[in-house]
């Protein structure tokens, strides 16, 4: 079985295809940024993009997953290594505190961003809404959505 | 963006290279695992673990005859049971932990452990549980008080013959969890050296390492704490976490390799500590021109199985029972009680929102039955520069700031033209609501605890710099704001700085990161410390430069003397080349408290901070919703180390506000917690939350060497009452519990 992780192709033995897919890209892959908060499809912690979806993976298995295009948090900085537009928005708008739940925001947002590049407040709200976080009340994370939503327009 | 936004911690977070203790390994790492039973309150007969001894991919099964130090430790009262011994004191008990190679199958092994047991009455009601006579939980305390905490001001009974009015009321607050969106995870290694590396994120290291030293009962420099990034605390990664970790460190020590306990939510929110439900009787007697003459209040909280910090939170409490108001004739009587309910202990607040949501109640009933404007019946009560507050502090040692911060919430929201608007509707069936609140709060641990801190810089020969304190990054941003205060105090680039990973056998006992004391004591070491190595640096400075020392200064990274100026690099390269070491040590103790237990009195905190805040909303008069439309918060937040994580601090801590009023409560049935994830425990969503502005009130505190005070919590104590007045103001209903849901069937009266 074929796995697609940002962009690179992994060769999974077929034994691994009930395992959970956070399971498998954390335990085997080493790709941590995809975070177990709930497990039971919740949180979103664990989201990442299958064919540019948001998916939480806590409950996908890896058969599941099986020749999708996968990008997790880490295949999310640009090629040469600087931090996507987005990522330097969560940045620049004091979006971080604990950081728990900026990997799976950060994919949420940019799979909705790419949909809607001129979203209002209100829309990115309804957006991130399955995405918990309980450090920052969401205000600094709706600011950098909105600052990067330009970058999306522009690209 | 010319805010101050920098955080050292940034890049690593939101490239998710940063590493917390789940995504952490080592070779050969075993993975451990909790078992509890079935039982609320139980005498244990026999804990099976054979048949889990067996089990496929077993290494080790350990129960409380396995622990070699002492099973019992806590904070305050040594009675937390690492590992069940004769009794289970609620459902969150572990009676074993089983250690495998994998988490699967020490999962599968731990169906196995068999419990018999004998089950006891359970005592889930604090106020049965006070009553003499009552079943003990702890047999040994010889009460179910935990602790007692009194004020005694003035003669509330006298006083309140003199009254024109006199109001008596009842109000009741939930349980809550922290939710952090870390669950409890601690990797414990083994190094051959004989020290047990513990990886864990945490609030308090020093605690940990005494409650896993004990456990093994191995010297404190047996273990070693190792900083790891807190993936969110809000209090609740003391206790627990620290239980947790020395769970692990005895299972690293007893197989001798490296082992993981991860825990799922589900356990997180069984096992773990939590926001204390309060019960509060209030009276409260005024004159007919509006002047609180008296309060008696007599305050329960339900302390769950073990102390944990119950009196410290309790007796928050009962120092803010009056909140920010003078009153001189004050009775106030506080329990801790146990239960065999989940353990209580620290939250973001400790004790403060419990009683904001009563006093900000009480404040507008009281106005509205006098018929006096509610603001303006604020104003006649409120504590003023040099006021003495309720435990006979006088207020003279920094600014009080109450009436700035009220009258910036003001006007800030427009608050007098939008009362005007409340109970009308401005959509269909959405009738509008405006409500406000304050309070202040004491700064850091007051007289809970022992307040210091310490700190080292350390610049290496190029002119870099290594810093370290005592203060733990939760999240919050605190190494990057002690950062930002050493290169600001030194007169150096941010740059030249280095945060060191912390480390409990690199730095004395600091104490703990919570009571948002973070900034103010980690702060006030660095300044301390700045002040050390400026002095090392000086006098070698004024023998190069050939001048008195007090001609030195050190600014845009050059050092100065009258005429003569030097890059810092330049100067510490010569330092290093006549052996002079520029390492200095910084402390910061917390200036004196003072408190009597029997009276109540005392200077109670160092200094305090002053907070208002205010909600719009509307409730809808068919559904009952509430929906918020906009925030706003005030604080005196002295001065701002980090302006952006300090805007972060007031959005977080409103929007845990919020849950705590509308939406959050472990629901328990029999004691055990039903609410076991985020599917049916609700936090707040993105959609919940209104727009927030924050004003920051900037009033250095000369208490705090930085001039920083605290702000994690006082954000997060008030959106209960504003919110709380605003649907009253909307609705007429006014809640005496918490969380506030309108039923619509039963209100419909009120509503239309
Ligand atoms: S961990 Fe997958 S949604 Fe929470
Ligand atoms: S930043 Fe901590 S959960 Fe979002």
């Amino acid at each position: 079985m074929k796995l697609i992780i940002n962009k690179k192709e992994y060769n999974v033995p077929d034994s691994y295809g009930e395992k959970r897919l956070t399971d498998y890209i954390r335990d085997e892959l080493d790709l941590t940024g995809a975070k177990n908060a709930c497990q039971m499809n919740a949180c979103g912690a664990c989201a990442v993009l299958l064919n540019n979806e948001v998916i939480k993976i806590c409950h996908v298995l890896v058969k599941d997953a099986e020749g999708k295009e996968i990008l997790t948090i880490e295949g999310m900085e640009n090629p040469d290594g600087t931090l996507h537009q987005l990522q330097q928005a969560f940045v620049d708008a004091g979006a971080i505190q604990c950081g728990f739940c900026t990997p799976g925001m950060v994919l949420t947002a940019h799979a909705f961003l790419m949909k809607n590049p001129k979203p209002t407040r209100e829309q990115i709200r309804k957006a991130l809404q399955g995405n918990l976080c309980r450090c920052t009340g969401y205000q600094q994370i709706i600011d950098a959505v909105e600052m990067a939503s330009e970058y999306y327009r522009k690209n | 963006m010319n805010k101050i936004s920098w955080r050292n911690d940034a890049y690593a977070k939101v490239t998710g290279k940063v590493k917390f203790a789940d995504d952490i390994k080592f070779p050969q790492m075993l993975h451990a695992i909790p078992v509890y039973s079935d039982f609320v309150h139980a005498k244990i007969k026999n804990i099976d673990t054979s048949a889990a001894e067996k089990s496929e991919g077993v290494v080790r099964v350990i129960t409380v005859k396995d622990v070699p130090g002492v099973n019992r430790w806590g904070q305050i009262i040594k009675d937390f049971r690492i590992f069940a011994e004769d009794k289970i004191f609620y459902n969150g008990d572990v009676v074993a932990i089983v250690v495998a190679e994998t988490k699967a199958l020490a999962m599968q092994a731990s169906e196995l452990v068999k419990v018999d047991a004998e089950v006891l009455p359970s005592i889930l009601d604090p106020e049965e549980a006070m009553k003499p006579g009552s079943l003990l939980v702890h047999e040994e305390h010889g009460t179910n008080i935990i602790n007692q905490h009194k004020v005694r001001r003035g003669n509330p009974k006298k006083a309140f013959e003199k009254c024109d009015l006199i109001l008596e009321k009842e109000f009741s607050t939930q349980t809550i969890e922290h939710a952090y969106m870390e669950p409890e995870v601690a990797v414990c290694n083994p190094r051959p050296d004989g020290v047990i590396e513990v990886y864990a994120g945490m609030q308090h290291p020093f605690s940990t390492r005494r409650f896993t030293a004990a456990l093994l009962g191995v010297p404190l420099a047996d273990i070693e704490i190792v900083g790891v990034p807190v993936g969110g605390g809000f209090g609740g990664k003391d206790d627990t976490i620290a239980i947790v970790c020395a769970r692990t460190a005895l299972a690293a020590k007893l197989t001798g390799r490296p082992v993981k306990m991860s825990y799922t939510r589900e356990w997180s929110i069984r096992e773990s500590y939590k926001r204390h439900p309060y019960k509060v009787y209030y009276k409260m007697g005024l004159t007919k021109d509006g002047i609180i003459k008296a309060v008696e209040t007599k305050i329960i909280a339900d302390g769950g199985a073990y102390c944990s910090v119950t009196p410290w939170v309790t007796w928050r409490s009962t120092v803010q029972c009056c909140g920010p108001y003078v009153v001189e004739n004050v009775h106030c009587d506080t329990y801790g009680v146990y239960t065999n309910n989940v353990v209580t202990g620290a939250m973001r607040g400790f004790g403060s929102p419990q009683m904001n949501f009563v006093i900000e109640s009480m404040i507008e009933i009281a106005s509205e039955k006098l018929r006096i404007p509610s603001i303006e019946f604020r104003k006649k009560n409120m504590v003023r520069q040099d006021s003495i507050t309720i435990t006979g502090q006088k207020l003279d040692n920094h600014k009080v700031a109450m009436e700035d911060v009220l009258d910036v919430m003001l006007k800030e929201s427009d608050y007098f033209e939008k009362y005007k608007k409340c109970k009308t509707e401005i959509k269909e069936d959405e009738v509008y609501g405006i409500g406000l609140a304050m309070s202040y709060r004491g700064m850091s641990l007051g007289a809970e605890g022992v307040d210091f801190c310490a700190a080292i810089i350390n610049v290496q020969a190029d002119g870099s710099i290594l810093l370290e304190t005592g203060i733990h990054e939760n999240g919050q941003g605190s190494e990057s704001a002690m950062c930002l205060i050493l290169a600001r105090e030194l007169g150096v680039k941010l740059e030249r700085i280095r945060y060191r990973k912390p480390s409990t056998s690199n730095i004395p006992d600091s104490g703990t990161t919570v009571a948002s004391r973070g900034t103010v004591m980690g702060g006030g070491a660095t300044v301390n410390a700045v002040k050390e190595l400026k002095k090392i640096i000086f006098e070698y400075a004024s023998s190069k430069f050939e001048c008195p020392i007090d001609e030195l200064e050190i600014r845009d990274d050059k050092v100065f003397s009258k005429n003569k100026t030097a890059p810092f690099e330049e100067i510490i390269k010569g330092m290093y080349g006549e052996r002079i070491y520029p390492y200095a040590f910084g402390v910061f103790k917390a200036p004196k408290v003072t408190w009597d237990e029997e009276t109540g009195q005392g200077v109670a905190y160092f200094s305090f901070t002053y907070g208002c805040q205010v909600v719009e909303l509307t409730v809808n008069k068919k559904t009952g919703k509430v929906k918020l439309l906009n925030a706003y918060a005030a604080h005196d937040t002295g001065k701002v180390a980090n302006e952006s994580m300090t805007l972060g601090q007031f959005y977080g801590g409103m929007a845990m506000g919020t849950g705590y009023a509308l939406h959050e409560e472990v629901k328990s049935t029999d004691g055990k917690i039903k609410t076991l994830n985020f599917n049916s425990y609700r936090i707040p969503r993105a959609t919940d939350m209104p727009e927030m502005k924050a004003v920051l009130v900037q009033n250095p505190d000369p208490n705090s060497p930085s001039g920083a005070k605290g702000i994690g919590e006082p954000t997060n104590e008030l959106m209960a009452p504003a919110i709380a007045n605003a649907i009253y103001n909307a609705t007429g209903k006014r809640f005496y519990k918490l969380p506030m849901k309108i039923d619509v069937k039963k209100e419909l009266e009120v509503l239309q």
